[in-house]
């Protein structure tokens, strides 16, 4: 059971993480593309009109492959984790009964009217189309957030006669707290994503010379909304989330800090590599008092080590959750710092001059891909060795009888596909980034063309 | 509680089996109806800007089995692993075959696509036709709940079943034939020219077809699933299903020779209905029979918790309402033929 156990949480580590590379950048220039129309109806310029057809068929082509890779994350749930799937899928198939029914149907009915209605609809109606496929991906993203919470911090259950596990409150289990500051936490890191990427583009037609004033459009934007993200994910959102963690999840908190041995005035590891085996950190780079500070406002606060744990209560992959953790940490920090800085030369007019803040910010473009998949990891790798967090262990979730050779085929079935679904993407988002905004003349009036040529 | 959301879970998968069946007859009969590059693209402009929010209704279907029959969902899906992977690849393909062909103009682009959306698509319709015999015929669960089909043993009815045997490979040709019809249906009334006239064609073709498939099917059915016989010959009211398919069947040659194409689609659409219908009469209060009729699923063993079902409903009801204004605005406003664009001349047939 044991390596199949491992495949299984292979195939649905990889095929998640993959598949969230897309809607992060779906749900952040959902809100950039309500932006740009935004200005468009106000200032009535075409200049935002044509700048939402560029972003908007970008858009489009990431959008088809959230889409594709999408419909795999349900199914896995009972191919691969049928035992999980059987005592929970009374909880959880609510919430993802829900993005079906509230978030699929409005997105994929107003994102065909946005790509090819913008005649037809007028200036309002065509707002409104984009306002839907925002709210529609921002409500998906809730719901799969909050089914992820519940398994974080199940609430709104009780344990059924046969011992599955119930729901017992709607509004528990869409209210769940842990699931409101994950989300807004959650959705400023795709914001993040959307914002880096239009800047990054903005500052390639800089760096290129052509597109100027497009370029600039991009820039101001994906800064302007970025600096505002990039601080909220620090306070108060990613300091709700490590309380909500410290609070429920004590010995992951202990293991995504490297933190052996329970202190007070317990130090923050910045560098240091943990070895678990010794129980110490190598090499550590250490704040003083800082975690006791952060988890309890109070420099001398007493913060639990692994010690304080039954090993079997341990997450089994503390370097990788550590690492995870600190990677994200660090490139939200690193975020800030960029984002504040073009903020203040975008402010004082020079940031279209400072050719070596545009390289940073168009050399940036893979770091918040990678910040919000190492945020995705310590939370999962975090939950370990829970597959619902105290109530049912990993290691009874996955299916009985799919064997290691039938999830290895499936995996590596993903993996070849996914591999050319990654260079389609690559060489179609590169050709429209080459086509180029000042092209967008023309209004895409043909509800009947199903993507419109060049 | 739980027959009515068997009910509802059974329509939805009607409604998804109805709207993305044309879909992929579109994409089996792609090459039959279409000949040159203008033809194709017409053919996938007449199932473009729906095709996606007709899969939808998988994912909603999927997601109210999931909370409403947890332990079918589980049992269910892990058994049919391997199908249902190669079935997901297909739907990626079929996606991105659709979303990506009008990208780019090459001679090596655009016919590349056609193929890989003719190619799943075809092969899609099977696989459905298949699943839905596989779990007419039964499975090999046992005590556990749970089994693990492999694609096929000995294509026999014995105890330990493929996917692929005598039977299922029957059902699945007969799906195919109904979703070439169904397809070319929707594609002989959404375009004009060429294409809408070769597609009646293949219809009439398909309709033959699936007439004398239906009727072979229905005759080893009542042999290979006994309970089929039992619930029809206790609740006799259910014969109103097969006589539903049969005029559906019959409405579509009717009204291809009074011209409606609409109604004719409609037809088809009542037929598949039928179809689906009487099957799960047929086969309730299982939801997943086994081979073994002692091991088989039941509504009863396979619910939910009374409070999520009777929650359920309340927000199933009002997405259902929203889903359906959407469907509304979505095909009106796609409403009309699907033209030949001048650019190549449409050669005569």
């Amino acid at each position: 059971m044991g390596s199949a156990l491992d495949v299984h949480r292979l195939h649905f580590a990889f095929t998640v993480t993959y598949h969230y590379l897309f809607p992060q950048l779906t749900m952040g220039l959902a809100l950039l593309l309500v932006v740009l129309k935004t200005m468009a109806l106000r200032t009535g310029r075409d200049h935002y009109n044509r700048s939402a057809r560029f972003w908007a068929k970008i858009f489009g082509i990431n959008f088809a492959l959230g889409v594709v890779t999408g419909i795999p994350m349900e199914f896995q749930f009972g191919t691969n984790w049928a035992e999980f799937s059987k005592a929970a899928g009374g909880v959880i198939g609510q919430t993802l009964g829900m993005e079906g029914l509230f978030s699929f149907f409005l997105e994929s009915t107003f994102l065909g009217l946005f790509l090819f209605g913008e005649k037809k609809l007028g200036p309002i109606g065509h707002w409104f189309a984009a306002f839907f496929v925002f709210a529609g991906s921002w409500m998906s993203g809730y719901l799969i957030v909050a089914t992820d919470a519940w398994m974080q911090h199940p609430t709104g259950y009780q344990l059924s006669q046969r011992g599955d596990i119930e729901l017992s409150s709607f509004w528990g289990l869409l209210l769940n707290p842990w699931a409101l500051w994950q989300y807004a936490h959650n959705m400023l890191g795709a914001v993040q994503t959307g914002c880096f990427v239009m800047a990054a583009v903005g500052a390639f037609y800089q760096l290129t010379n052509r597109e100027i004033n497009f370029g600039k459009t991009f820039i101001r934007i994906g800064v302007t909304v970025g600096v505002i993200a990039a601080l909220l994910q620090l306070a108060p959102t990613g300091d709700m989330q490590g309380k909500m963690v410290s609070h429920y999840q004590p010995a992951t908190l202990a293991a995504m800090e490297g933190l052996f041995e329970t202190q007070n005035g317990a130090p923050l590891a910045i560098l240091g590599q943990p070895d678990v085996a010794k129980r110490q950190l190598e090499n550590p780079l250490q704040v003083p008092n800082l975690l006791s500070f952060l988890t309890y406002r109070r420099w001398n606060a007493n913060v639990r080590g692994l010690e304080a744990f039954p090993e079997d209560q341990w997450p089994d992959r503390i370097e990788l959750l550590y690492y995870s953790y600190h990677i994200m940490v660090g490139l939200g920090t690193l975020f800030i710092a960029i984002m504040a800085v073009s903020a203040f030369l975008l402010w004082r007019g020079k940031l279209f001059e400072s050719r070596w803040m545009l390289w940073l910010i168009m050399l940036s473009v893979p770091l918040p891909y990678i910040a919000n998949t190492a945020g995705w990891m310590t939370a999962e790798l975090g939950r370990q060795p829970w597959l619902i967090y105290g109530l049912m262990r990993t290691v009874h979730g996955a299916s009985p009888r799919v064997g290691a050779g039938s999830a290895w085929f499936s995996l590596l079935g993903f993996m070849g596909m996914y591999s050319i679904l990654s260079m389609l993407w690559l060489f179609l988002i590169y050709r429209e980034i080459a086509h180029g905004p000042s092209h967008e003349t023309e209004l895409l009036t043909q509800a009947t063309t199903p993507v419109a040529a060049h | 509680m739980e027959t009515i959301w068997f009910c509802l879970v059974a329509v939805m998968i009607a409604t998804y089996v109805l709207l993305d069946g044309f879909d992929l007859g579109a994409g089996a009969i792609h090459f039959l109806v279409a000949k040159t590059r203008e033809q194709r693209r017409q053919v996938l402009a007449s199932i473009g800007p729906v095709w996606d929010g007709n899969e939808v209704w998988l994912l909603a279907a999927g997601g109210a089995l999931y909370f409403a029959f947890p332990a079918l969902y589980a049992s269910g899906f892990s058994g049919f692993y391997l199908p249902l992977m190669i079935v997901l690849w297909l739907l990626i393909l079929r996606g991105i075959a659709v979303e990506f062909r009008n990208h780019l103009k090459s001679d090596v682009w655009v016919p590349l696509w056609d193929f890989v959306f003719f190619a799943a698509s075809t092969l899609l319709a099977i696989f459905y036709g298949v699943a839905l015999a596989n779990v007419v015929r039964g499975v090999p669960l046992d005590g556990s709940g749970y089994f693990f089909e492999p694609l096929w043993t000995n294509f026999r009815l014995s105890d330990q079943t493929g996917i692929l045997d005598w039977y299922t490979v029957i059902v699945g040709v007969l799906a195919l034939l109904v979703l070439m019809m169904h397809g070319g249906l929707w594609v002989q009334y959404k375009t004009d020219g060429a294409v809408s006239k070769r597609a009646a064609k293949v219809t009439e073709f398909a309709w033959w077809g699936v007439l004398t498939m239906t009727a072979l099917v229905t005759f080893v059915t009542f042999r290979v699933q006994p309970q089929v016989n039992e619930n029809f010959r206790t609740w006799p009211v259910g014969y109103i299903l097969p006589l539903l398919a049969g005029a559906g069947l019959a409405g579509v040659q009717i009204e291809l020779r009074r011209k409606n194409q609409l109604n004719a689609f409609f037809s088809s659409c009542a037929y598949l209905l039928g179809m689906l219908t009487s099957v799960v009469f047929g086969v309730y209060p299982m939801v997943l029979p086994a081979r073994d009729p002692s091991f088989s699923l039941t509504v009863q063993g396979a619910k939910a918790g009374a409070y999520g079902l009777r929650v359920g409903l309340f927000w199933w009801v009002i997405g259902m309402i929203l889903a359906t204004t959407y469907f509304v605005i979505l095909y009106r406003s796609f409403a009309g033929k699907v033209a030949a664009q001048a650019e190549e001349t449409v050669p005569r047939d």
